[in-house]
């Protein structure tokens, strides 16, 4: 238990200078350029863009936090929201390695997978993207072929297809209730839409949180 | 200095950070690769979890390096390399970029050419993603130790509240997926394409586990959730075509509803 302790403990805390130190990082970039070019940013037009931005992207953001902290564990956590892509990449990669592992998100092993799996995903991203800008010019046609672009722009469904499947077909009394609802809800509301998905996501746990509860209780689960 | 969006020391300033965020990775995959050797995981369970990430992860990356080159017409490429490969998503990015470049009354498919323009787009995205990437090494402690609490004080419902997680998230995308359902009634089809190709991967992902199973393929499992995305995303191709696309824009709902 003490050993368990400490390696959250140290995560936590190598989780907290990484992040804090690569934010201080990226906040610099901005303030470096600024520096070096001799120019400030156009203020009026920084403030509207902002004003149009920023509330939405942050209550996503600050949403996504607490409903990916439980899923991805810690050492996931402070790596996804670094790294980013997390809906599109980070959390299925994790979510399919600790399944596949037979480990559960709450316990060290899925802890430890999670994080072994995100960081896998970050470090081969970056390569990919690294060879892709280095390649640019002869890849620009390719990636931009009216004929692949239907699949790129459908990776989304093409993740959560493969992932329900799985999640589902093992808690199919519980899944009825939240998919329902999903449905009902992105069918029948013409503001949902993938720009908003990000901010269903939380409403999707705590419905099926308190639905489980309620089944457990009766038990029914 | 002379600035130009594809300036050496942009890529320099660019190429600085994201070798710091990969060191980041390697320090926690080192480290969580130690601890699964103590915690006695089997090294063929971490070899195969290493391995499958990595699979796993090609295509959408791909995708993600699509999002670079559409930035890179206006931004350069440094910029959109930095933003894509550390913290940004493609959905994000793209909308907070179009949002500096609207504001500033710049076309997002020309080359910026005045510094304070880029300056300014560089801090829009900046602060507009800057939430998560703040709170996370501040609060995720203080959310796991309530987590733990859950699981610790009744063991069958700390699994469960795990698996109902899960599936709420699951369920969000699910609907999504049907969110342009809603303009069948319209005549536009366009919205069938992601419910199609949502479905193609459900039924390749089902497939391949039951013959994983039934033809004891193990490896097979491991590559099932790769395997069924990039059936899926093949498939977004032909239904695309039948269809006439995969998403439904604003000019298209007012095209018919007038």
């Amino acid at each position: 238990m003490k050993a368990q302790l400490s390696y959250m403990n140290s995560m936590h805390r190598w989780g907290k200078i990484w992040g804090l130190g690569v934010a201080a990082v990226i906040f610099a970039v901005p303030v470096v350029v600024s520096i070096i070019f001799g120019c400030l940013p156009e203020w009026a037009a920084l403030g509207k863009a902002l004003f149009a931005t920023l509330p939405m992207y942050w209550a996503v953001g600050i949403v996504e936090v607490f409903t990916y902290v439980p899923m991805l564990g810690a050492g996931g956590t402070y790596l996804a929201f670094v790294t980013g892509n997390i809906s599109n990449m980070k959390l299925p990669c994790a979510v399919d390695a600790m399944e596949r592992a037979k480990v559960k998100a709450s316990s060290e092993e899925g802890e430890v997978i999670s994080t072994i799996a995100i960081a896998v995903s970050s470090i081969v991203t970056t390569l990919i993207i690294l060879l892709g800008v280095v390649l640019i010019i002869p890849l620009t046609p390719i990636l931009e072929s009216p004929v692949l672009e239907p699949a790129f722009g459908m990776i989304l469904p093409a993740l959560f297809g493969g992932l329900a499947v799985v999640f589902i077909s093992k808690n199919a009394k519980l899944a009825i209730a939240p998919v329902l609802l999903m449905l009902a809800l992105f069918i029948f509301v013409p503001a949902l839409n993938a720009s908003t998905v990000g901010i269903m996501v939380p409403v999707g746990v705590v419905f099926t949180v308190c639905v489980a509860r309620i089944m457990y209780k009766k038990g029914m689960l | 200095m002379q600035f130009s969006v594809n300036h050496p020391i942009i890529f320099i300033i660019v190429g600085i950070v994201i070798a710091i965020v990969l060191a980041q990775s390697v320090f926690f995959l080192v480290k969580a690769v130690r601890r699964a050797k103590e915690l006695g995981i089997e090294s063929s369970t971490v070899k195969k979890t290493i391995s499958s990430a990595a699979v796993f992860t090609i295509a959408p990356a791909v995708a993600v390096l699509v999002g670079v080159v559409a930035l890179s017409k206006s931004l350069g490429i440094a910029l959109p390399w930095l933003r894509l490969s550390v913290i940004g998503s493609i959905t994000y990015e793209t909308v907070a970029a179009g949002n500096a470049l609207e504001a500033l009354g710049q076309s997002a498919a020309e080359t910026i050419t005045d510094p304070s323009t880029y300056v300014t787009v560089l801090w829009v995205m900046t602060i507009c993603i800057a939430a998560g990437l703040i709170l996370a090494p501040l609060i995720t402690k203080k959310i796991q130790s309530g987590m733990n609490k859950i699981g610790m004080k009744d063991k069958k419902w700390g699994e469960l509240f795990n698996n109902a997680m899960f599936l709420g998230m699951i369920s969000a995308f699910l609907g999504y997926v049907f969110c342009d359902v809603t303009y069948l009634g319209d005549g536009l089809l366009q919205g069938l394409t992601p419910v199609c190709v949502m479905l193609v991967s459900a039924a390749v992902m089902a497939v391949l586990g039951v013959i994983s199973i039934k033809c004891k393929v193990r490896w097979l499992n491991d590559y099932a959730l790769p395997i069924s995305l990039i059936c899926g995303m093949a498939s977004a191709i032909l239904f695309s075509d039948i269809f006439g696309g995969y998403e439904i824009t604003k000019e298209m709902i007012e095209g018919v509803r007038g």
